[in-house]
C-alpha cells in the first residue's frame, strides 16, 4: 500500500457523490480549510462511533471555519440511511465506484480488507495538506489532533 | 496516547481521597448505554481499592445521539449547587431507561430539592456552560466515545471489565 500523504504535499482533488444526485469536489472549498475523515464503514457501534464524536463537535471545527467530509467506500444510499439515523450534519462522501479511489490516492485504503483505513487529513485553505494521521482501525482517534492542526494553521 | 489535558481541579466532581494512589477520571453520558454499564463497574472499582482509589466524573453528553443527556447533565449540575451531585448522578444512571423532565422531578423531590427551581435552571439554561466546559476539556484530551476513562491521567483504551481495569489501576499504582 502506497504511505498516507504527508503535510506539504497538494492535497489530491476528488469529486465524490454526497447525495444519490449530486457531487461534490474537494476543489470547491478552496479558500477554507477542509477537515477529511476516512472511516471504514457506517453502522459501527453507537457510543463510541467517530462520527458521531464529529458530528458533536462540530461547533468547534466551525471555529476555524473548516469544513467536514466524511469519506467510506459504503454507497449514497447507505450514508444517506447512516446520517439520517445518527442525525450527521455535516456530508458523507462515497468512495464506492471505482470502489476506494479517492482513498488510495490519498494512501489511506486497506487492501486486505476493501475499506478505507481510519485516516484523518486537514488540508489549508490553498489546497495543500497541512497535517495526516491513521489510526490503527480499531481505534477511535478522537478530534483532539485535528483541533491542534487547525489551531496551527492559524499561527 | 492520549493525556488528560484538563487538571482535576475544585469544579471537578470528586469522590474519594485526595490523596489516594490513583486517580480515576470517567467521561460520560447519562443516557449512553456503555456509561450505564460501566456504572456499577465504578463501584466495583471503588469498593474494590477504597481509599487507594479518587474518581471524578466528567459530562460528555452525545447530545445528536442522546436527547435527553444534556438535561440529565444539567439536572445533576443543579443538584451539585445543592450539594447534592453523587445522589444524583447515581440515580440518573440507576434509571437511564426512564430519562427526561418528569423523572428529572420526581430524583429532585426525593433528593429534597425543589423540582420547580430544577426547571427554571434548564429553561433558563444555568448549567449548559458548565457541561459544555467538560466537554469541549474532554474533546481537547483525547476522549473518543462515552464512556472514556482516564486512569492518572492516560487514556484507558483497553477492555471495560472489572478484571482488566484492576489489573490497569494497580499497574499504574506500581509505576
Amino acid at each position: 500500500m502506497p504511505a498516507l500523504l504527508s503535510p506539504g504535499t497538494p492535497a489530491p482533488d476528488f469529486a465524490l457523490p454526497v447525495t444519490p444526485d449530486q457531487k461534490l469536489s474537494l476543489s470547491e472549498l478552496r479558500g477554507r480549510p477542509v477537515i477529511l475523515a476516512f472511516y471504514p464503514a457506517d453502522w459501527s457501534p453507537v457510543c463510541g462511533d467517530q462520527m458521531a464524536l464529529y458530528n458533536e463537535i462540530l461547533s468547534e471545527f466551525q471555529k476555524h471555519e473548516a469544513e467536514l467530509l466524511g469519506i467510506s467506500v459504503d454507497g449514497v444510499w447507505c450514508h444517506t440511511a447512516f446520517a439520517k439515523d445518527r442525525n450527521l450534519h455535516f456530508p458523507l462522501l462515497a468512495d464506492f465506484e471505482p470502489k476506494g479511489a479517492v482513498s488510495k490516492a490519498y494512501g489511506a485504503y486497506f487492501d486486505a480488507a476493501g475499506i478505507s483505513e481510519r485516516a484523518l487529513f486537514v488540508i489549508d485553505k490553498d489546497g495543500i495538506i497541512r497535517w495526516s494521521y491513521c489510526s490503527p482501525i480499531a481505534v477511535n482517534p478522537g478530534a483532539e489532533g485535528i483541533l491542534d492542526a487547525l489551531e496551527a494553521l492559524e499561527k | 496516547m492520549s493525556t488528560l489535558k484538563i487538571p482535576i481541579s475544585s469544579l471537578d466532581h470528586v469522590q474519594g481521597n485526595a490523596k489516594a494512589a490513583c486517580t480515576l477520571v470517567e467521561y460520560g453520558d447519562y443516557e449512553c448505554p456503555h456509561c450505564g454499564a460501566a456504572y456499577p463497574l465504578v463501584k466495583q472499582l471503588q469498593k474494590h481499592f477504597g481509599k487507594r482509589l479518587r474518581f471524578i466524573y466528567r459530562n460528555f453528553p452525545m447530545t445528536q445521539l442522546h436527547p435527553n443527556a444534556q438535561a440529565a447533565a444539567e439536572a445533576a449540575e443543579f443538584a451539585e449547587s445543592k450539594g447534592k451531585f453523587w445522589e444524583m448522578h447515581d440515580l440518573l444512571f440507576e434509571n437511564q431507561d426512564r430519562l427526561g423532565s418528569d423523572l428529572f422531578a420526581e430524583l429532585a423531590s426525593n433528593l429534597g430539592l425543589d423540582p420547580g427551581e430544577l426547571y427554571r435552571a434548564l429553561a433558563k439554561k444555568t448549567f449548559t456552560d458548565r457541561v459544555r466546559t467538560d466537554f469541549t476539556g474532554g474533546v481537547r484530551s483525547g476522549v473518543n466515545g462515552t464512556p472514556t476513562f482516564f486512569i492518572d491521567g492516560q487514556r484507558y483504551d483497553r477492555p471495560m471489565d472489572f478484571d482488566t481495569m484492576v489489573k490497569a489501576i494497580e499497574e499504574s499504582i506500581a509505576s
